[in-house]
């Protein structure tokens, strides 16, 4: 799983006290003529690299998906499909087989082939050939791609024709078809850059030394200028065989204060907010409230989680007990209601609800006081003077909060939180850190004691692996690699992990998804709160975003993208 | 002035390495690497992974050793690679210095001008004294952000006039005039009081000097007297701000770069140290380190120009 980590904005807190100014305001912006073969979008957060391999960045994702065609994705229905090839290899249509290694380990051969039609901007042709050196430079470490595991566990490559690539995998896995971070990258550019200097690719590809060249670009769109940390320019992709999108020109403007986002939207400089990385939500239903009718809202809960990971390795916080008492007494659907207008559901594991592999007969954990206190006294802690608990020894029963400071949504969730808290007796300390040091080492390395609020961000049934099994406990000797912070150990739970990877069938997988579920919910290594939804903004003349909720943005649909 | 110069010099560059040094060590010494970062964003890097990752970039060297190769590299010109803009570090300032020197040099043009203007017609129009106080108090005490947002609010949302933010993305001189009035004004209003205040009080003072009241007695009229004999002798301390407020033109101005979502030096500087981007954020310091050093010295100079006795005393 990957950290939420949209930083919040040091103007932020104090901007918004002054906007609803900004909405109550007429906008003379808004009877202007757009000149609608423009589209200008505004983004909160820039990208660093356009290499698609290199870091991953939801901006970089978001504007990679008007000009690139990865080679799978999740649609907004959350099934895997093709993107760039024309069917999504599974065991029933022959592109997925069972086979051995030359070692004699299990493993698989998934078979992809590539869209006929696909394109680089300069004309020549998508074929093997860029896959080869994608994984030919995916394999070698020095060069730095994400996605290492899948590189190392894609040992060999086959390409019987240029629109046929065969990978041979030595491990099972249901989602191999998805190909990981696996996509094409244009041999005929990047190839010899990398193998000039393997080290040093990274900063040398030309997607950012020659950002505007049309054969990096095989998607509807090109990228034709770049303002480093303001904005993106695209135009129509000539050689784009696919459906032509509406507008000629697409602007991504980088508005990092989400105050200064809202004003552009209003005053007509940006034309839509894209939900992926637009304004918070609490901004978007406050914007909602005051500028109805000028703009359309969708909210679409995704697969960002926020949760309470929980130190298990504290004394206090090691009993179950007090674990099941902590989530009992947490009224998340008065906490989703009064601060999110009801728009996200509240989580009852880190399972998403429209994620296959649900199970809906688990419920979320309800508030109960009255629970809570008692498991608590059965616990050993009873009210103290000052109405906090004590144990038999006189120890309060005290819990440190963090979140990231500066995120104001966040922090008055934690007030929330420990506001109920107190009511069952149980003192939360807060001290909120910048997410920098929240995420670099205070998580990373385990120095956090009490309970600490963010977010993961995941893609459908993805295994949990690096944040519930025992191996992924970070250590200094494991090089404080792993996300199990809470230090969660629990030997089915491994086995079930080990496990669900290689069962290829979705029946057979649903059960053990139960039974993990089942697991996570009643050990609580992690206390669920909701799952996050993204705000979108759209003006009224455009239809036909979709958003996914999921990993692949919208805007890989932008054909669909009209004007009304 | 020669020995001043070649004495303040070698003193500059010194605390240049000084700082560079110091800063270097507390960027590295601040939580989170790149590393731990790339392993938050893949979690399937096992710690070998991790192990060669670090020395792949270097970071299982001593921070006194980084500093070094980072040091000799700058000598020879190579100032390094920016790890948030994968571009070389020296071509995501230019823009960002360009775009600070262009917003924060009209700025502070007109805060000076406005401000020294307000000053001397303060000290020599003493009903006027009160108003210019009263703008000076409302401009020190109207937080950016604030005003920003409000100037946002009249001009770009409610009348429609001008841009609410950002930069043109085409377009002539004209255009990037539209785009930089609301920021400007925003950045004036707020510097023009200290201008003001400091020209008043030092003209004030200048006035009440007795070879004014010997110009007067000669019959001197009054613009001569304020400005051939008052305005270059109360110009001295205003020298001072001015050395400072020129540091402040390559370091940017955070605030009202935020909010009008313009690029510039103080978005960067932020943007570097927080994100861990070691070379940017060096070269960046540096930049606004000698900016301020050198314009600490031009300022030394042009009052012992302006006021000889200064030197002799010094």
């Amino acid at each position: 799983m990957i950290p939420e980590m949209r930083e919040a904005e040091p103007l932020r807190a104090a901007a918004l006290a002054l906007l609803p100014l900004l909405a109550a305001a007429p906008a003379a912006a808004q009877g202007r003529d757009q000149g609608r073969d423009t589209l200008t979008i505004g983004l909160s957060q820039a990208t660093g690299t356009f290499h698609p391999n290199i870091e991953s960045m939801a901006a970089k994702s978001y504007i990679l998906g008007f000009a690139r065609r990865p080679l799978t994705g999740h649609g907004p229905d959350w099934r895997p499909l093709c993107l760039a090839c024309d069917v999504f290899p599974t065991l029933e249509n022959g592109q997925v087989v069972l086979e051995n290694t030359p070692e004699g380990k299990p493993g698989m051969r998934v078979t992809w082939r590539l869209r006929e039609d696909l394109r680089w901007g300069d004309g020549r042709p998508v074929t093997a050939e860029d896959l080869r050196f994608a994984w030919e430079a995916g394999r070698a470490f020095e060069t730095g791609f994400g996605g290492a595991e899948f590189y190392r566990q894609a040992y060999e490559f086959i390409s019987p024709d240029p629109r046929t690539v065969t990978l041979r995998l030595d491990k099972v896995s249901f989602d191999a078809g998805s190909a990981g971070g696996f996509e094409p990258l244009p041999a005929h550019i990047d190839r010899a850059i990398w193998e000039a200097d393997r080290r040093n690719y990274r900063s040398r590809t030309a997607y950012d030394t020659d950002t505007t060249n049309r054969g990096l670009w095989n998607g509807p769109y090109r990228v034709t200028a770049v303002q480093p940390g303001a904005g993106v320019t695209l135009e129509r992709n000539e050689a784009w065989a696919g459906p032509a999108p509406a507008f000629r020109r697409v602007n991504i403007r980088v508005v990092e204060n989400s105050a200064a986002l809202e004003a552009q939207l209003l005053a007509g400089q940006v034309d839509m907010i894209a939900g992926e990385l637009g304004l918070s939500l609490d901004q978007a239903i406050a914007l909602e409230r005051r500028a109805r009718g000028r703009f359309r809202f969708e909210y679409r809960a995704g697969l960002v989680w926020e949760h309470l990971d929980l130190r298990l390795d504290n004394p206090i916080l090691s009993d179950l007990r007090v674990r099941q008492a902590l989530m009992l007494a947490i009224d998340r659907p008065r906490i989703v209601a009064g601060l999110f207008d009801g728009r996200q559901p509240v989580a009852a594991t880190s399972i998403h609800p429209d994620d296959p592999m649900i199970d809906k007969s688990l419920a979320p954990w309800p508030f109960d006081l009255a629970r809570a206190q008692a498991l608590l006294e059965e616990a050993g802690w009873r009210p103290g003077p000052d109405g906090i608990r004590r144990n038999a020894e006189g120890a309060r029963l005290t819990v440190d909060l963090q979140t990231t400071a500066g995120n104001r949504s966040r922090e008055t969730v934690l007030q929330a939180i420990q506001g109920m808290w107190r009511a069952a007796g149980v003192e939360g300390r807060i001290a909120n850190q910048p997410p920098r040091v929240l995420f670099g080492e205070t998580l990373s390395q385990r120095r956090f004691q009490g309970a600490a609020l963010f977010a993961w961000i995941s893609s459908p049934e993805n295994v949990p692996r690096s944040t519930l099994h025992s191996d992924e406990i970070p250590t200094a000797a494991r090089n404080w690699s792993g996300q199990n912070y809470p230090g969660y150990r629990n030997p089915e739970m491994d086995a079930l992990i080990e496990a669900l990877p290689q069962e290829l069938d979705a029946e057979k997988r649903r059960p053990m998804w139960s039974r993990l579920q089942a697991m996570v919910h009643r050990d609580l290594p992690a206390l669920p709160l909701w799952h996050r939804a993204d705000a979108h903004v759209w003006p009224q003349w455009l239809e036909g975003v979709r958003p996914t909720g999921n990993m692949s943005p919208s805007s890989l649909w932008v054909t669909d993208w009209r004007m009304r | 002035m020669a020995r001043m110069i070649a004495w303040r010099v070698p003193q500059i560059a010194a605390t240049l390495a000084i700082l560079s040094l110091a800063a270097f060590l507390a960027i590295g010494a601040m939580p989170g690497d790149p590393i731990s970062l790339a392993m938050m964003a893949d979690p399937r890097l096992g710690p070998a992974d991790v192990e060669r990752m670090r020395a792949l970039h270097g970071l299982d060297q001593p921070l006194l050793l980084r500093w070094w190769a980072w040091a000799t590299g700058v000598l020879r010109g190579e100032f390094g690679y920016s790890r948030l803009f994968a571009r070389p570090a020296a071509e995501v300032l230019w823009p960002a210095l360009r775009g600070s020197l262009v917003l924060l040099g009209t700025a502070l043009a007109l805060a000076a001008g406005l401000g020294i203007g307000a000053g001397m017609l303060a000290a020599l129009r003493p009903r006027w004294r009160g108003a210019v106080d009263a703008v000076a108090l409302l401009s020190q005490a109207l937080p950016a952000f604030w005003l920003g947002i409000l100037l946002i609010i009249l001009f770009a949302v409610t009348l429609g006039w001008l841009p609410a933010g950002g930069a043109p993305d085409a377009g002539g001189v004209a255009e990037a005039a539209r785009f930089l009035v609301l920021p400007v004004a925003t950045l004036a209003i707020a510097h023009l009081a200290a201008y003001a205040r400091h020209t008043a009080a030092a003209m004030a003072e200048v006035l009440r000097a007795p070879w004014i009241t010997a110009a007067r007695a000669r019959g001197a009229p009054e613009s001569r007297i304020a400005f051939r004999h008052a305005l270059p002798n109360a110009a001295v301390p205003l020298l001072s701000i001015l050395a400072l407020d020129a540091g402040a033109l390559v370091s940017g101005a955070l605030i009202t770069e935020t909010v009008f979502a313009r690029p510039g030096m103080g978005k960067l500087l932020t943007d570097a140290v927080m994100g861990n981007d070691h070379n940017l954020a060096l070269l960046a310091l540096l930049l606004v380190a000698g900016t301020t050093l050198l314009a600490t010295l031009a300022a030394d100079l042009a009052q012992r120009g302006l006021d000889p006795r200064l030197g002799r005393e010094g």
